[in-house]
């Protein structure tokens, strides 16, 4: 067991890129995706080793003050490494099945498994670098690598998603490439240049000096850049197609874990920007695309007839309640925030296992083509409609505690936003709801699946979603209370 | 010597204005790429010049990179491209020529004026650029918008860079090297993907025109 914090940081983003590295040549192989889980799971060894080691010995800062490790990335390292692992996990008979049903080949297997490392990977470098300068490369880097992921059918559907995937993300992450620009110039002044002057570390030891006009035009390209990616509306366009057309394994972690780190990007820019000025524009500024991105959503998913698309508005929904949360800022906001942002991310990959089984054995994606989950695929049934359930904010899973607590810091500080909230919360439990609903019962029109689902990840998700809606580690709320006086606001 | 040097940084960059502009109202796609190289020759002259007023040996680096990169490698790469694909003349763009070029003329206006409180802060020697750089980022943008082919789209995708790039450069004398090589990187990267994928388009619809990609809809469409 390796205990130098510093080491593991190396390990943690080695290892996934060797991963990809490997199944570029043996990810078509009989074992590829035995190998894949393989690959992930020593992540994720990292990822907890590290943990383990940030809750005993605190914050890490590491290879030239390059990486660092404090409360408010330590638990999005650990729950990146563990969707990792079990979307890892959930990939492995599902896309043995899209093979057997000549959707995927040798090649695009190999394709498949080493981008969905190096994906990994590059979130895990985006998460742990100081660089601001860094995040924008990797977080560039996590687009490039799924692209070629949404295209992977090579239906016209597919490549259309995958074209607006990376043009419209592309232009978005210009506009944070140019925030981050206009950082750099004003940090320039004080700390003068090279390195130093883009590391979050050094930036947010100095962030009460920095030039606030300059940061408060850096800040609004950095939302608006980054909020492509968290898929705000109305940057949004992208994600309901590239999760509906790519396959299920990727719209699980795009879903449960993409979205995460570029609003984690965006938190960090925060901190400074606030730091900067007084005005608290930051707060304003992502209340308005929280609540805008919550309220379109829930309208939009009454109209959605692919259950994967359905379930990427439900996405666009909680990235906007998260938003909005932290946009209000406060250390309960904030820290509901972070719990909504765990939380969300273990049902809703959950929710794509499941769906993606689902749609596999009704050979369509449509809802109106799937029913009787609960007579022909028990598991399955249960771990959509209780999926469902939580994502919905149904007591006692994790989501309900934190819309909770959301709602409730509303209450105090923007009166007006709760009915809004409330009422946007209602339209989106009605249409899911009621899609999931007929999706479960009824006559099952299933043929028998050759392979065994892997529904273990689906139910350790909501297990763990449960629990946090119970009882939240002592670790993990002093992490999340760190976190929360950190982003400040 | 000096003050004629540092001048020199505002003729590149009102050459690359001027660049944006004409891309603007180009409709012939190998006109496109000529331009595209231009932009990409003024960069590599504007760097040398900053890195040698700055003294900043990175630069040099950041240089030859430039001309690797975005005057040969990606220049060439379109090239092969138009030739095995033999697109030509882009489609008749969303919106008439004078009518974008308007439009562009109101979008230089509103970057001047978004730069200029910064510009003022900036202790760069080619501060005034900025406004600039980011006009060129905005055309760019617009030339995405409207332009209705897969080529034109990329060469806006890869201007808009261009003017990123020239505003690090520029505006704050380099950023550091190792965000530099990443986003060489991401851009290389970028480009090849996009190629892959403009073969995938052409052999799925036998055409490069992006009002093929309208399909996705929010209600009423089957799933693929």
């Amino acid at each position: 067991m390796i205990a130098d914090p510093v080491a593991l940081l190396a390990l943690l983003v080695l290892v996934p890129i060797a991963g990809g590295l490997v199944l570029a040549f043996l990810g078509h192989s009989r074992h590829g995706p035995e190998i894949n889980v393989a690959f992930s799971a020593l992540t994720l060894a990292a990822a907890a080793a590290l943990a383990a080691a940030v809750v005993r010995g605190g914050p890490v800062l590491g290879l030239g003050e390059r990486f660092f490790i404090d409360p408010l990335n330590a638990f999005l390292v650990a729950l990146t490494a563990l969707v990792g692992f079990t979307t890892a996990l959930f990939s492995r008979p599902y896309m043995r099945i899209e093979r057997e049903h000549g959707r995927m080949t040798g090649p695009r297997m190999r394709l498949f498994h080493s981008m969905y490392q190096l994906f990994i990977a590059m979130m895990l470098v985006a998460l742990t670098t100081n660089n601001l300068g860094v995040l924008w490369v990797a977080m560039e880097a996590a687009t490039l690598t799924t692209v070629l992921l949404v295209s992977v059918y090579r239906t016209p559907a597919s490549l259309e998603a995958a074209w607006k995937y990376f043009i419209l993300c592309g232009v978005g992450i210009a506009q944070a490439l140019f925030g981050t620009l206009l950082l750099y110039l004003a940090a320039d002044r004080v700390i003068g240049g090279g390195e130093g002057a883009l590391l979050w570390t050094h930036l947010d030891a100095v962030k009460s000096q920095l030039e606030p006009n300059i940061l408060s035009l850096a800040f609004v390209f950095l939302l608006l850049g980054y909020g492509t990616k968290v898929g705000l509306v109305p940057v949004h366009n992208w994600l309901p197609d590239a999760h509906a057309e790519g396959p299920t394994p990727i719209s699980a972690v795009l879903s449960g874990l993409l979205l995460n780190v570029a609003l984690y990007a965006i938190l960090r820019c925060k901190v400074l920007a606030d730091g900067a000025m007084a005005s608290g524009l930051p707060g304003r500024a992502m209340i308005g695309f929280g609540i805008l991105s919550v309220v379109v959503a829930a309208l939009f998913l009454r109209r959605q007839r692919d259950v994967k698309r359905m379930f990427a508005y439900s996405s666009i929904e909680h990235m906007g309640l998260m938003t909005f949360a932290f946009g209000m800022g406060g250390p309960i906001a904030n820290f509901a925030g972070l719990l909504h942002m765990t939380v969300h991310s273990l049902t809703k990959s959950a929710i794509f296992f499941a769906v993606g089984h689902a749609t596999q054995r009704a050979g369509s994606q449509l809802m109106d083509d799937i029913r009787g989950l609960l007579q022909g695929a028990p598991t399955l049934g249960w771990g959509l409609l209780l999926g469902s359930l939580a994502i919905l904010g149904v007591p006692p899973f994790g989501v309900f505690t934190s819309e909770f607590l959301i709602l409730t810091s509303a209450m105090r500080q923007l009166p007006w936003a709760t009915p809004v909230l409330l009422l946007a919360l209602a339209v989106a439990f009605a249409a899911v709801f009621a899609r999931t609903q007929a999706m479960v019962l009824g006559t099952p029109n299933l043929p028998p699946q050759r392979h065994a689902p892997a529904l273990l990840p689906v139910f350790v998700h909501l297990a763990l979603a449960f629990m946090l809606g119970l009882y939240i580690p002592p670790f993990l709320a002093d992490w999340y209370r760190q976190a929360a006086v950190l982003i400040g606001g | 010597m000096h003050a004629l040097l540092e001048q020199s940084i505002n003729l590149y960059a009102a050459i690359l204005l001027i660049v944006s502009f004409g891309m603007i109202s180009q409709r012939r796609i190998l006109s496109l790429v000529h331009l595209y190289t231009a932009q990409g020759i003024t960069l590599v002259l504007a760097t040398l010049t900053v890195g040698g007023l700055t003294h900043q040996p990175e630069l040099f680096v950041s240089a030859g990179l430039t001309l690797a990169l975005k005057v040969v490698v990606i220049p060439v790469g379109l090239h092969r491209i138009i030739d095995r694909m033999n697109v030509r003349w882009d489609v008749e763009p969303l919106l008439n020529i004078p009518m974008t070029m308007l439009i562009g003329i109101v979008l230089v206006v509103f970057s001047f004026n978004l730069a200029m409180p910064i510009a003022r802060l900036s202790t760069s020697i080619a501060r005034a650029t900025l406004g600039i750089a980011l006009a060129c980022v905005l055309l760019s943008f617009m030339m995405m918008i409207v332009r209705a082919k897969a080529i034109p789209q990329v060469i806006g995708f890869l201007a808009m860079e261009n003017g990123l790039f020239f505003a690090a450069t520029a505006a704050t004398n380099g950023m550091p090297m190792i965000v530099e090589l990443g986003i060489a990187l991401d851009v290389l990267v970028g480009v090849l993907i996009l190629s892959v994928f403009m073969f995938q388009i052409r052999e799925q619809f036998d055409s490069l025109d992006i009002r093929h990609l309208e399909q996705l809809r929010d209600d009423g469409r089957d799933a693929g």
